[in-house]
């Protein structure tokens, strides 16, 4: 599962990730990070069942966490199914189904943002 | 056994002919025969929904009171073509919007006329005695027109090159994203369900044939510009009412970082005629082939990586030199689908007979590039051949001795066994110079990532990467590796000298 870690430089001076690691023993994989002076994003997937305990301690330490679901909006009046999105992403969030019908598992995206830059038609954007 | 093209048409005026969607043609010919399947099939649709630039339509708005001749015009700030009579004009798909670049283009306008949407016309002239007005401006209906004819002069590829990428930056092209190191593979085309590979022989896809276009009933004008169905490359001239179109059929795209283009739904109805036929229109996609190119070589004649069927290319991933690379298609298989059940749903109800060509498109032209005469500079004949350089083992001291002495401010940086293996700017050797950090020799200080061009590059492709780089001077490498000579944003000055000297 991945979740989206956001915290201040101010409210949070534990080294977050690796608190998070050492209190829960829980694996975390860092997938992105935008650490700004004052402020930092973090996205992170975890084992699903960990996801709560993990989230738990974060917020104890002073973060804001969010759960990673929908990342991928489709504008379903624009996108015509052509797939142009599918093999820029990174983590195969985009496919096909039997149909030609595009099917989107936002739980797998890492908010890269290739695939709205692909679309011809302008139906993709990010979860904001 | 043949059948004639009004036994066809009579069954479908009577409502009981037999019309099936290419995609269905290869089973049913395995499970009827060639034979069975010409006595069962009358009709087969075709079908195909993509990105089609050569596209546009023609427009009469009309006579304003006082009349004008429209010697320029825009629509949405877009410019049309108006080099024609009066109140005429020609917008073009991927003309782009003068305020707001290509987020919206000519196919923009035109699905916005199509969705019922008004545009603002903006037109100016000189005024002549007979169209004394010099401008106008005013908002418009598609049913505000007198005429909206789609006329497209290229439409309908037989099949497309698919697009790769070995450079490594990312690259931005009519065939969508590219990413980098041949990260993926880019496809157009319906394959089995597109009109020319149905009948590559054009014996019924010509001249005054009816089809489906954007939702309405077309016809094909005759040969698409650029055709080559003798190399496998056949395209289509096609035309229809833009008035009687649907937004479901035609939409309006854009291409990251090169311009606005029209997705264009057509779909070809082919009458079973005879055996021959029933074979082609049994066509699969593992019969469809089509080469990868690398579009990291920006020349006309990009290297093929290798061939490809287009069953391999809608599998999804494919290999590419041991490594599979995922493919993804810029064409919808699913709205060719739908367009080729769209038409055989109007032949079912009797809406469309067919006909056959009036004037039979050549299958064996073949398109030619353009006729080579201009010279193209190609770098060897304006680079800079005797160039100091540096092995990367030297002190930075002698690499600022040799910047001063060679009166440059780029050095290659060569390995001992002659390879080109960097470049030392005098910015590097000032900046190590100037910040004491434990660099002694040019390795330490060089940019080992270099940007470089080759003998027989184009020119213009060494420009763009000079700008692009945003750097002033290209290591040239000819093929074996070797470092042939040094250009520079000044060598680019030659050029004009030449041209003021002929």
């Amino acid at each position: 599962m991945k979740l989206l870690v956001t915290f201040s430089r101010k409210g949070c001076k534990l080294p977050l990730i690796a608190h998070t690691v050492m209190k829960t023993g829980v694996l975390i994989n860092v997938e992105r990070a935008y650490i700004e002076s004052m402020e930092g994003e973090v996205l992170i997937d975890v084992p699903d069942k960990d996801a709560a305990l993990v989230s738990d301690t974060m917020k104890e330490a002073g973060a804001r966490v969010k759960i990673m679901e929908d990342s991928v909006i489709r504008d379903e009046s624009e996108c015509v199914d052509c797939g142009a999105c599918i093999s820029v992403c990174p983590q195969d969030v985009l496919s096909f189904d039997d149909d030609w019908r595009l099917n989107i598992d936002g739980k797998k995206c890492i908010l890269c943002g290739k695939c709205v830059i692909a679309c011809p038609h302008n139906a993709l954007s990010l979860l904001q | 056994m043949e059948k004639s093209l009004d036994l066809i048409n009579t069954r479908i005026r009577d409502g009981n002919a037999l019309v099936v969607t290419a995609d269905r043609m290869p089973d049913i010919v395995e499970e009827l025969g060639i034979k069975g399947a010409l006595e069962e099939v009358d009709v087969v649709t075709t079908g195909t929904f993509g990105a089609m630039c050569s596209s546009g339509a023609f427009m009469n708005f009309g006579h304003s009171d006082p009349p004008i001749r429209m010697e320029r015009v825009w629509i949405n700030d877009v410019e049309a073509y108006a080099g024609i009579a009066a109140v005429d004009a020609y917008i073009g798909a991927t003309q782009e919007s003068e305020t707001q670049g290509i987020k919206y283009g000519g196919a923009h306008v035109m699905e916005d006329l199509v969705s019922g949407n008004s545009v603002h016309l903006r037109a100016q002239s000189k005024g002549t005695d007979c169209y004394p007005r010099k401008t106008i401006e005013i908002d418009l209906l598609a049913e505000d027109l007198n005429q909206a004819v789609m006329v497209n002069p290229r439409n309908a590829y037989q099949r497309y090159m698919a697009a790769i990428n070995t450079t490594e930056r990312p690259l931005y092209t009519y065939m969508g994203t590219l990413l980098p190191n041949s990260g993926n593979v880019s496809y157009s085309g319906a394959g089995m369900l597109s009109p020319i590979p149905n009948d590559p022989e054009f014996r019924t896809i010509g001249s005054g044939v009816p089809i489906f276009l954007c939702g309405a009933e077309g016809m094909i004008v005759g040969e698409g510009t650029q055709a080559s169905p003798g190399s496998g490359f056949g395209t289509l001239m096609t035309t229809g009412n833009l008035k009687d179109m649907s937004k479901d059929f035609l939409r309006a795209a854009t291409f990251t970082g090169y311009g606005s283009t029209l997705y264009v739904g057509l779909g070809v109805p082919i009458p079973v005629l005879d055996e021959d036929i029933v074979r082609r229109t049994a066509v699969r996609d593992e019969d469809i082939m089509t080469g990868i190119a690398d579009y990291g070589v920006q020349g006309r004649d990009r290297p093929v990586i290798r061939e490809v069927s287009y069953a391999e290319l809608k599998s999804g991933m494919i290999d590419i030199g041991g490594e599979e690379v995922k493919t993804s298609s810029l064409s919808s298989f699913r709205k060719a689908k739908e367009v080729a059940g769209e038409l055989k749903l109007s032949i079912e109800n009797g809406q469309m007979e067919l006909a056959l060509p009036t004037r039979r498109i050549n299958p064996t032209v073949i398109a030619r590039p353009m006729r080579d005469s201009v010279h193209t500079p190609r770098v060897r004949e304006i680079m800079n051949a005797n160039v100091v350089t540096i092995y990367e083992d030297e002190e930075i001291g002698t690499a600022a001795k040799r910047l001063l002495r060679g009166e440059t401010n780029h050095l290659p940086v060569l390995s001992r066994e002659g390879k080109l293996v960097g470049i030392v700017t005098t910015f590097d050797v000032s900046k190590a110079v100037a910040t004491t950090d434990k660099a002694k020799i040019v390795l330490d200080i060089m940019t080992k990532k270099v940007v470089s061009t080759s003998p027989g590059e184009a020119v213009d492709i060494a420009a763009r990467k000079l700008e692009q780089h945003n750097i002033s001077a290209l290591p040239v490498v000819d093929a074996q590796g070797k470092l042939a000579g040094m250009l520079s944003a000044i060598d680019l000055g030659k050029l004009f000298e030449k041209r003021w000297k002929a």
